[in-house]
């Protein structure tokens, strides 16, 4: 029988941020992957989409070239909407989440885990794979490179701020299109300053300012986003 | 002798408070409406560059700034009820929201109307339209996530998270015109400064103060209805006059 001088035994992983990040981040690329035919649907839908403007409008050179940057950001934005449910649905509806949440490891770091995971499995292949599509919107390689490095920016932001709408419409009966109107004003500062960095680069400015404005964004949301997405997880645990 | 201020963060003690504050911002709304309309559709002389198109201002620039301020009070009191864990605040927060849709709605529709004789165009996609818009769907956005869960604290914290969020916006709104090149006219008012005759500014700070008591005594009295309608099993809404039927 203890005596009432020895301390209880605390847990070393509480207030441990980086195993925590670590821990998430291994579990869900693992459960991730398991389902690669998942992943690469997501990637096929981005390419279709991509596929579909100039269909509708028209395959003239000078026009597709001018929409080239916004499409391939806008379907971008839309990848990564459909991507976020996966984020927190399956862990909520088999009572992982919970688990998770009651863990010792501080709820902020595994969410960040998560969502690290999340843009490795979404946000990298398609910022990898849309300069590639850019040969169909006639981009010269200078854009492209522009592109590669505005989206690679701007694709950790999406997951960081779509997280916390994941998290607030866990569980509920319009989840898809609701996450949609709550994320996407969320999401239209990066499109704005991610599309204006090509056209930047195209009109002689340079996209140092764009760029830099969304390294800025980013910053802020690896900040600020896990904090206000754990707190909307704790708040759809209740 | 110390006013707690806690006691009015029961519903039961701000019910019949509220009850009593509303005709206190209503009529001085009505009042200062009067005299600003009159002021700004009669008293002020015509615009030397925009002729009488001008006068939308009176109605435009009122509906903009409520509609940026009652956002952040709207965020402040999301933070208060995730803070102290308290339901009124929650419903003020909850009460703000169709209030503050509406003058932002009413600040894009005024501006429209004004741009199409001055500007050419009844939208362009300059930096502060477009963050005006912005706030409008965040308005909007928090109204939906409200009525999306059922259970009414769930909804509380949910809505107060995505409130606070948002609220980075407000003060792009209001930079846009100083950090973009704009077509939306750059900043005229300042504390303490202004670039217009003096007395449009007067009617147009007249109108705002008209917008202002006018979205307090509404956001009240829909706070007063919020009450009535989450607290309803409370033994004091039964003894209200109002609910004996």
């Amino acid at each position: 029988m203890t005596t009432a001088a020895e301390p209880a035994p605390v847990s070393s992983a509480a207030g441990a941020v980086l195993p925590g990040v670590r821990w998430a981040l291994l579990r869900d690329l693992r459960i991730a992957l398991r389902s690669r035919s998942e992943l690469a649907v997501q990637l096929l839908f981005y390419v279709i989409v991509v596929a579909l403007f100039p269909l509708a409008s028209t395959p003239e050179k000078t026009l597709l070239s001018t929409m080239g940057p916004g499409v391939l950001w806008v379907a971008a934005l839309l990848a990564s909407l459909l991507s976020l449910p996966r984020l927190f649905a399956a862990d909520y509806a088999d009572g992982t989440l919970e688990q998770i949440a009651l863990s010792p490891y501080p709820l902020e770091a595994l969410v960040s885990g998560k969502i690290l995971a999340h843009w490795l499995t979404t946000g990298l292949p398609v910022a990898l794979l849309a300069p590639l599509l850019g040969v169909v919107y006639q981009m010269d390689g200078e854009s492209m490179a522009v592109l590669a490095a505005a989206l690679l920016i701007g694709t950790p932001i999406l997951s960081l701020l779509g997280a916390i709408g994941a998290a607030l419409t866990l569980g509920l009966r319009a989840g898809g299109s609701l996450l949609a109107l709550l994320i996407l004003p969320l999401y239209v500062p990066v499109l704005i300053f991610g599309a204006g960095s090509v056209d930047a680069v195209r009109a002689g400015l340079g996209a140092t300012a764009n760029l830099t404005l969304l390294t800025a964004g980013l910053i802020i949301a690896v900040v600020g986003a896990p904090f206000a997405a754990a707190a909307a997880v704790r708040i759809a645990l209740d | 002798m110390t006013l707690n201020w806690f006691r009015l963060a029961s519903p039961a003690t701000f019910y019949p408070v509220a009850g009593r504050l509303i005709p206190w911002f209503a009529w001085p709304a009505a009042l200062c409406a009067c005299v600003g309309v009159a002021l700004g559709l009669g008293a002020a002389p015509t615009d030397f560059q925009q002729g009488d198109a001008y006068r939308i201002i009176f109605i435009h620039v009122p509906a903009a700034w409520m509609s940026m301020f009652l956002y952040l009070v709207m965020a402040f009191w999301g933070a208060m009820s995730l803070g102290f864990n308290t339901r009124l605040s929650a419903m003020l927060a909850q009460a703000i929201a169709p209030t503050g849709a509406l003058m932002t709605f009413l600040a894009l529709v005024t501006g429209s109307f004004w741009g199409r004789p001055t500007w050419g165009t009844y939208w362009a996609w300059d930096a502060r339209m477009t963050s005006e818009l912005i706030l409008l769907f965040l308005y909007l956005g928090v109204i939906a996530l409200r009525s999306a869960i059922d259970d009414p604290r769930r909804a509380d914290r949910a809505c107060a998270v995505l409130a606070l969020t948002g609220a980075v916006n407000v003060p792009i709104i209001y930079y846009s015109v100083k950090w973009w090149n704009t077509l939306h006219q750059g900043m005229s008012v300042r504390p303490g400064e202004s670039k217009m005759a003096t007395i449009m500014l007067l009617g147009m700070l007249i109108m705002s103060f008209a917008a202002w008591f006018y979205a307090i005594a509404v956001v009240l009295h829909r706070a007063r209805s919020i009450m009535l309608e989450r607290e309803s099993g409370a033994a004091w809404v039964g003894a209200l006059a109002e609910t004996r039927s």
